[in-house]
């Protein structure tokens, strides 16, 4: 084979192989097979298969939900497919600091096990951040950001 | 800040990249004001990202990182995009200039690819809670690390040109599956890494800054890859002269045309 047709060979078969890997990784339903995590309703929907092994769990933080302990150093809460008030929900117990973040509504990523109390315990806590990026609302000097924020969330004060 | 200013600071680099497909030799003059742009543009840029733009409602100022994280993983991207490019160029019609700016390309897109990455790790930690997690944009960004690191050792360990430019050509052509990979896996699979933002779920003033960020850094991507591309060349040349090149002192890049294509 000259040179040329072989080079021009090794490019179909380099392409027709990215183009299937891309297929694959696109529509290959890997996503059912390789999931990052599973949401409160897909934890559920395992049933005892659920308990045990290292899993993580992603989700809302349930408005209301937030719960410290009096030296501010356990965290109960419970993580919620969605924002509304019926959705379906898994409780969380923590022992770490969470994120700065961290409040009522936002994403969060646990990563734990799930018990047969149906409580899951996180040894990892990760908040997730939206793609959006706003400046301060009106009247809310740069140093009031924070303030701002915990007024939003009494429940974490208790 | 009007977006058109924005726009308009990639009508340089834009033109000047079209005008050298015509005249090749323009690139000469090019990338010196490529150079000159991003020397400018770059301290502006901090100053944008760092004072001019509000802080952010939610990270307050830690999200300014991403006048410096995005646009260097969009560099990345571009880089090992442009590898894609030359390498498909090198097997449709053998050409050293495809070869060694496939090489440039592969290096470069590396370089922003580490950085890029190292300062996502940074904002990790305070936003997320952690420097890294085996999310999809995560690891397909580790795997496009690995695999060009891999493309570069390969491309050394490799001595006949011939065979080189070929496999390597092979690689950089289905490597193309990693930064498609990387952009879309936060839109394909759950990731803790967000969306992509648009202008709609970002402030104009971000906006702006992050432009002219991006802007400065394509300028800094382009100069760097014309220098990379000039020392592949240059390596080419000695690899590929005819022998009796090679008793007199080594050519210089400029011989490369002559003896190469």
């Amino acid at each position: 084979m000259k040179p040329e047709s072989r080079n021009r060979l090794v490019a179909i078969v380099a392409l027709g192989l990215a183009a299937s890997a891309l297929g694959f990784i696109a529509w290959g339903n890997l996503g059912e097979n390789l999931v990052y995590y599973w949401s409160p309703s897909q934890l559920l929907a395992q049933g005892e298969k659920a308990i045990g092994p290292t899993i993580r769990l992603g989700g809302m933080v349930q408005a209301g939900s937030i719960q410290w302990n009096a030296g501010k150093t356990h965290l109960d809460f419970k993580v919620a497919d969605g924002k509304e008030a019926d959705a379906k929900a898994v409780q969380v117990s923590s022992d770490e600091i969470p994120p700065q973040m961290f409040r009522e509504n936002i994403g969060v990523v646990v990563e734990g096990t799930y018990d047969k109390d149906a409580v899951f315990h996180t040894t990892r806590l990760m908040v997730n951040h939206s793609n959006e990026y706003r400046p301060p609302k009106a009247g809310e000097s740069q140093k009031d950001w924070q303030k701002s924020l915990l007024e939003e969330q009494p429940q974490a004060n208790k | 800040m009007p977006n058109w200013l924005a726009n308009a600071l990639l009508i340089l680099p834009a033109g000047l990249l079209i005008a050298i497909c015509f005249k090749r030799d323009l690139i000469e003059i090019g990338w010196k004001v490529m150079a000159v742009q991003a020397a400018i543009m770059l301290p502006v840029a901090a100053y944008l990202g760092l004072v001019w733009a509000p802080p952010e409602r939610e990270m307050g100022d830690v999200y300014r990182i991403i006048y410096a994280h995005v646009p260097q993983v969009w560099m990345a991207l571009l880089g090992v995009t442009l590898n894609f490019g030359c390498s498909l160029a090198y097997l449709m019609k053998k050409s050293w200039t495809a070869d060694a700016l496939a090489e440039a390309s592969a290096e470069v897109g590396l370089y922003f690819g580490i950085v890029g990455v190292t300062l996502g790790a940074i904002w990790g930690k305070p936003t997320w809670g952690v420097y890294w997690t085996w999310d999809p944009r995560l690891t397909s960004a580790a795997v496009m690390l690995i695999y060009y690191t891999g493309y570069l050792a390969m491309r050394r360990f490799t001595e006949n040109p011939d065979t080189r430019a070929t496999w390597s050509a092979a690689l950089g052509t289905f490597g193309i599956v990693i930064p498609v990979t990387v952009y879309f896996s936060v839109v394909w699979m759950k990731s803790l890494h967000q969306v992509q933002s648009t202008p709609k779920t970002v402030d104009p003033q971000m906006v702006f800054a992050l432009r002219w960020a991006a802007c400065a850094f394509l300028c800094l991507l382009i100069t760097f890859t014309y220098q990379r591309y000039k020392v592949a060349r240059a390596a080419l040349a000695r690899e590929v002269a005819p022998p009796e090149a090679l008793s007199g002192p080594p050519p210089s890049s400029n011989d490369v045309a002559k003896v190469a294509v």
